[in-house]
């Protein structure tokens, strides 16, 4: 249990910079986007891991059951929410995106900064 | 056994977004983030996040998918340039990474019922919701009314972005104008012609709907609610467009009627909040709504769902219908 707790942190991590490698270091203006999406997706893996209660159960009463252990509700709320925002939010940058390569021709990075140069 | 399956998805997580990053054809990276929401759905599903799991599954690997395809259609397939310095990213990011693990030993155990994020307000939203609400769902519960102010700005959020991609993306062409079609419903798009899609979108398409409308009116009770009853709405629209062709969608539910939906809904919700005022308490108390506090939380949590749900399935056809017009032009 000990080791399963920790690797979910260390998949966090794992995931955080493999979506913040592609943000950087990824030329390409949907592949930044899609590094964006992942490093969204650790954020939500986090808070889901740390709503977690061992041996509880998901935050929903059941009639004629008193004593059961429920995980933590709040995190769940944020996530729900934070998901739904995530995608219009994409929606947005794949909507300047396009409006991108409708003016300059191109989505790569240094191509636009070569353009905006001449 | 939840232990292994946990790690064996949380293995799989990590090799898929490798496989995303390093690819070089944004196609298959696109189809992959959708693999990845799938399984970080499951993810969610096994940390008992019923809901989130439920909305993942629809937002991400539904909507998501179609949405960077839309993209996709309209930019270019590959990735052109090899990355630039590649090394300095890798240093930065390794960096960053080796911070952030070291903190992960500060974190307390996975699991941990005595963890600080189990002592504030979480215990007590688990007391109270049966005394205030009286709805099975705490989920819900937190989400509509405990945390209404939370909600309501998250679905502003929304409907702001919603706006903002069809202002985007309504702006005509500069330079280059081509005609558009005579009869857009003529031209060639869907997969009308083929038999087996054809069929099974036919088929599946009322019953996402069915299945949406429930997960709307029964958030109460299990998981479900607004959120992911619009985005499974949205859904089943998109579905129906991919099949039968966007003129066929468009006059099923034309643009005046999404509008409509994405500002119905997000007003609603301020009204809901308003009527709290009006009726002597504050802004989305629920309880004065009816005679009964209880009932009127109850009634409230159903009124904002339904303009949550309105205003997300509004919003996410909007964007989907934007992107799909862009390419017809």
């Amino acid at each position: 249990m000990q080791f399963l707790g920790m690797y979910h942190y260390w998949v966090f991590v794992m995931l955080l910079m493999i979506g913040f490698y592609a943000v950087v270091a990824k030329v390409n203006l949907v592949k930044k986007l899609i590094g964006l999406s992942i490093f969204q997706s650790a954020v939500f893996l986090l808070y889901i891991t740390m709503s977690k209660v061992s041996g509880a159960t998901a935050p929903i009463f059941q009639k004629g059951v008193t004593d059961a252990l429920f995980s933590n509700p709040l995190p769940q709320v944020l996530i729900l929410t934070a998901i739904v925002v995530g995608i219009s939010t994409t929606a947005l940058g794949l909507g300047i995106v396009v409006r991108i390569k409708e003016e300059y021709g191109t989505i790569e990075e240094q191509d636009i900064q070569e353009i905006d140069r001449r | 056994m939840t232990v292994l399956f946990g790690v064996f998805l949380l293995t799989l997580l990590v090799i898929t977004a490798v496989a995303i990053v390093r690819t070089k054809n944004l196609f298959v990276a696109v189809m992959l983030l959708g693999i990845f929401s799938l399984l970080i759905a499951a993810n969610f599903f096994i940390l008992d996040a019923a809901d989130v799991a439920l909305t993942e599954a629809a937002v991400g690997a539904g909507i998501s998918t179609v949405l960077f395809l839309g993209a996709l259609a309209l930019t270019s397939e590959y990735e052109r340039h090899a990355t630039p310095h590649r090394w300095l990213s890798v240093v930065v990011v390794l960096s960053a990474a080796l911070v952030i693990l070291y903190a992960t030993f500060d974190k307390p155990a996975f699991g941990d019922p005595n963890a600080p994020v189990h002592q504030h307000v979480a215990p007590w939203y688990l007391e109270k919701t049966p005394e205030y609400i009286d709805i099975p769902n705490v989920v819900t519960a937190v989400l509509g009314s405990f945390r209404g102010y939370d909600t309501l700005g998250e679905v502003f959020v929304v409907f702001t972005a919603g706006i903002g991609v069809l202002f985007l993306l309504s702006a005509p062409r500069s330079g280059k104008e081509r005609p558009r079609p005579a009869r857009p419903e003529l031209v060639a798009i869907g997969l009308r012609e083929d038999l087996i899609p054809r069929v099974v979108g036919r088929l599946l398409v009322p019953f996402i709907l069915l299945f949406g409308l429930y997960v709307q009116f029964h958030g109460e009770y299990g998981p479900g609610g607004g959120f992911q009853a619009g985005a499974l709405v949205a859904a089943a629209f998109i579905l129906y467009a991919l099949v039968e062709g966007e003129g066929r969608t468009l006059q099923a539910l034309p643009q005046k009627a999404l509008t409509a939906l994405m500002i119905i809904g997000a007003l609603l919700y301020g009204a809901v909040g308003l009527a709290g005022i009006v009726l002597g308490s504050e802004f989305l108390d629920y309880s004065v709504l009816s005679a009964d506090p209880v009932s009127g939380q109850q009634l409230g949590i159903i009124l904002i769902e339904a303009g949550v749900g309105m205003a997300v399935t509004g919003v996410l056809l909007s964007i989907f219908h934007a992107f799909a017009a862009r390419d017809e032009i």
